[in-house]
């Protein structure tokens, strides 16, 4: 049996205790998945998992308290639902997560930097190790590999580390380790260069907030501080300033709770390559306070706990 | 209006160096792994092979822009009175979108109905609008998103634009649209495109084949109306919107504005930048109280707008230009077609079996 039909099963046994059960199915094009929303028994044929299948479903548990929501989940995106249990943000008693191996998904982005243009696919098919396309009439096969999103060739958690239910059999991780190499090559660059790459990056922000409405753990939603008219603590303004002011806050917002789905950048629509901010705040936070965000259910996230003394900061030596 | 001329492919840069010496230039450009409108350079690249991640909306509306600044001034002879100094702040700069779609140029005549009305005239939206110029590209290859044939427009459809350019292997015909298209005209790159225009014709003709049968929203004004009230509809079709505003501040036609006073001191700035109905803030009343309190009811305005309440007040014109940038670059891929045609087949539930 293959983990989807023992994925389908599993959803249609356990449908009839719940409001609905929250996995992907096939978008507007054979490249674009969509979250599908499974409420009826005829619903949940509908459901597709594999590399196209990007989205992190717990992104609308905040937004559905008060229901039972089932949730199909890969390895990152059951860390999300991890963190949110770890905050008191949802009641893990009405979440029912159906966990399965994942083998990765794939960076539209980086797909559009080795194929081109990405508006006329037609077809995909997508084996472990290979995706042949057939765009504008075209064939062409990439190697998985080359557009994995990166989080997936670092990934250490592929299968849900949380479930009630798993199908197939878990795999091996990607990796071991998150050497954060990427943060520091980027930092090794002198400052006046990383400034001018943001500035450069950032003024083409339209200011969508496609960034924090996509990120399960930006939570204040309608009454986030780039938006909130009262008090009113940032300008209207289309300037890089406001733009880099709302990208730091929400890296500090995120810092240690951060779980690196990627939703942020996956989700701008001008690919801005944003989860480095957050890259480098969970590498801060790992090296202090050697904490994962979304790997324990009991932990604490380091920001949000108080102790008198930190293990690994000196107050007292200087 | 003037014969056709034609441009070959070598000759453009030279072209957009000498329309850039007169006037502002806005071409597509690659920016990291986006598409967008950047005031053109000589010698910088231009991006005309794949439409543009963002519409050229901007250039006649920007995403904020200052009404007027002000000045407080206490009255030295009465210090409780402050008086309050206005510097209204017009300053259009003649400028040429080059190489944007026709989707992308069309979204002003849908504005134009709003800030260039019978009833009330928008100086700002005017000074633009009066300034700025298009000259476009025809698509000769509809993307999956694309839906332009179905909202009354086409992918040769010159509405909007006062040059239309059509592709060919060695360059491009380039016909006048409007008179200000034709002054455009006068370099001595162009040769004579009369001959060609027949076949560019042709390509656009084509083009519009290739797209299939459009579908009619036209049932959709009434439809969208009748189902205002059935809330169960429109959670199910916004289930899996997250109600980030991608969808609006990327649609060449979405034209809402806030207004906001920047105040530094005793001076300031009153701005408009542009609101979006996704956004909860939209409606959001003085007292606290929002009409519109969740993303079903924002999605609904969103679909009404453009395919209800808009096409009722304008003579059935359907305020969306069927770009698809709303559905390509919707972070879960909610797709408008989809819900306007779910609603145009929605029957309403059948009245239960008298009760036993
Ligand atoms: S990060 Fe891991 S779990 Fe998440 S999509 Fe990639 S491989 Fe799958
Ligand atoms: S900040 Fe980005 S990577 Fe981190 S949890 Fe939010 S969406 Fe995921
Ligand atoms: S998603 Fe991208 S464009 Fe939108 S606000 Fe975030 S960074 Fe800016
Ligand atoms: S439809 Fe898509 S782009 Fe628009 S608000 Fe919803 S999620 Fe964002
Ligand atoms: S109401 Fe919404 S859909 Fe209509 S123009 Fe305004 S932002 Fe766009």
């Amino acid at each position: 049996m293959t983990i989807l039909t023992q994925l389908k099963e599993q959803i249609a046994a356990q449908l009839p205790k719940l409001d609905m059960v929250i996995g992907w199915e096939r978008g507007y094009d054979a490249l674009h998945a969509t979250p599908l929303f499974i409420r009826a028994a005829e619903d949940v044929e509908r459901l597709q998992i594999g590399p196209l299948a990007v989205h992190n479903t717990a992104t609308y548990l905040t937004g559905l308290k008060n229901k039972k929501v089932g949730l199909v989940v890969k390895g990152c995106d059951s860390r999300a639902v991890i963190q949110l249990q770890q905050e008191g943000l949802i009641n893990r008693e009405n979440v029912v997560v159906f966990g399965f191996p994942c083998d990765g998904v794939v960076d539209l982005t980086k797909l559009r930097r080795e194929v081109g243009d990405l508006g006329r696919v037609t077809e995909v098919d997508a084996s472990p190790t290979e995706l042949r396309l057939n765009l504008d009439g075209q064939e062409r096969n990439v190697a998985l590999a080359d557009v994995l999103a990166d989080k997936c060739t670092r990934c250490r958690f592929p299968n849900a580390l949380v479930h009630d239910h798993f199908a197939g059999t878990p795999r091996e991780a990607h990796a071991v380790d998150d050497d954060y190499a990427d943060v520091l090559a980027f930092e090794s660059q002198p400052l006046e260069a990383r400034f001018e790459h943001w500035q450069q990056e950032m003024s083409r922000c339209i200011r969508c907030y496609a960034c924090r409405n996509a990120c399960p753990m930006c939570v204040c939603r309608d009454h986030c501080v780039a938006q909130s008219r009262d008090p009113h603590w940032m300008t209207q303004d289309d300037a890089v300033r406001e733009k880099w002011l709302f990208q730091v806050i929400h890296a500090m917002h995120l810092a240690g709770r951060c779980v690196e789905c990627g939703e942020c950048q996956r989700a701008c629509p001008v690919d801005i390559p944003i989860l480095a901010l957050k890259r480098k705040l969970n590498k801060e936070i790992k090296e202090v306070f050697n904490h994962d965000a979304g790997v324990d259910p009991n932990a604490i996230p380091p920001l949000l706990s108080f102790q008198v003394e930190e293990e690994n900061i000196n107050e007292r030596g200087w | 209006m003037a014969e056709a001329k034609f441009i070959a492919n070598d000759k453009l840069t030279a072209w957009l160096d000498e329309l850039s010496a007169t006037m502002r230039v806005l071409a597509p450009a690659r920016q990291g792994d986006a598409v967008v409108f950047v005031p053109y350079v000589a010698g910088q690249n231009v991006e005309l092979g794949q439409e543009a991640t963002a519409p050229p909306k901007s250039t006649v509306f920007p995403a904020s822009e200052d009404l007027l600044r002000y000045d407080y001034r206490k009255n030295p002879e009465n210090l409780g009175q402050v008086d309050v100094e206005l510097f209204p702040t017009i300053t259009p700069e003649p400028t040429l979108v080059f190489g944007s779609r026709p989707c992308g140029a069309r979204g002003f005549l849908i504005f134009d109905r709003v800030y260039d009305g019978a009833k009330y005239k928008d100086p700002y939206y005017l000074a633009r609008r009066e300034a700025t110029l298009f000259a476009t590209i025809a698509c000769l290859k509809a993307e999956n998103a694309c839906f332009c044939h179905s909202v009354g427009s086409a992918p040769g459809d010159a509405a909007g634009s006062d040059l239309l350019l059509t592709p060919m292997d060695d360059g491009y015909v380039v016909e006048a649209v409007s008179k200000k298209g034709e002054a455009l005209l006068g370099s001595s790159l162009f040769t004579a495109g009369k001959k060609k225009a027949g076949q560019a014709k042709k390509l656009r003709e084509q083009a519009l084949k290739d797209m299939g049968e459009p579908q009619d929203f036209g049932p959709a004004k009434d439809k969208l109306l009748a189902l205002f009230d059935d809330m169960g509809f429109w959670e199910d079709v916004s289930a899996k919107c997250i109600s980030c505003g991608a969808c609006t501040y990327l649609c060449p036609t979405c034209y809402c504005f806030n207004i906001t006073d920047e105040n530094a001191g005793l001076t300031g700035r009153r701005v408009r930048s542009w609101d979006n109905c996704m956004s909860f803030q939209f409606t959001l009343e003085a007292s606290g109280h929002n009409p519109r309190p969740t993303k079903a009811h924002r999605l609904k305005n969103r679909v009404g707008h453009k395919f209800s309440y808009y096409p009722a007040l304008h003579e059935g014109i359907i305020a969306c230009c069927g770009c698809g940038r709303c559905i390509k670059s919707c972070p879960v891929s909610v797709d408008i077609r989809e819900i306007v045609t779910k609603a145009m087949a929605h029957q309403p539930p059948a009245v239960e079996e008298a009760a036993k």
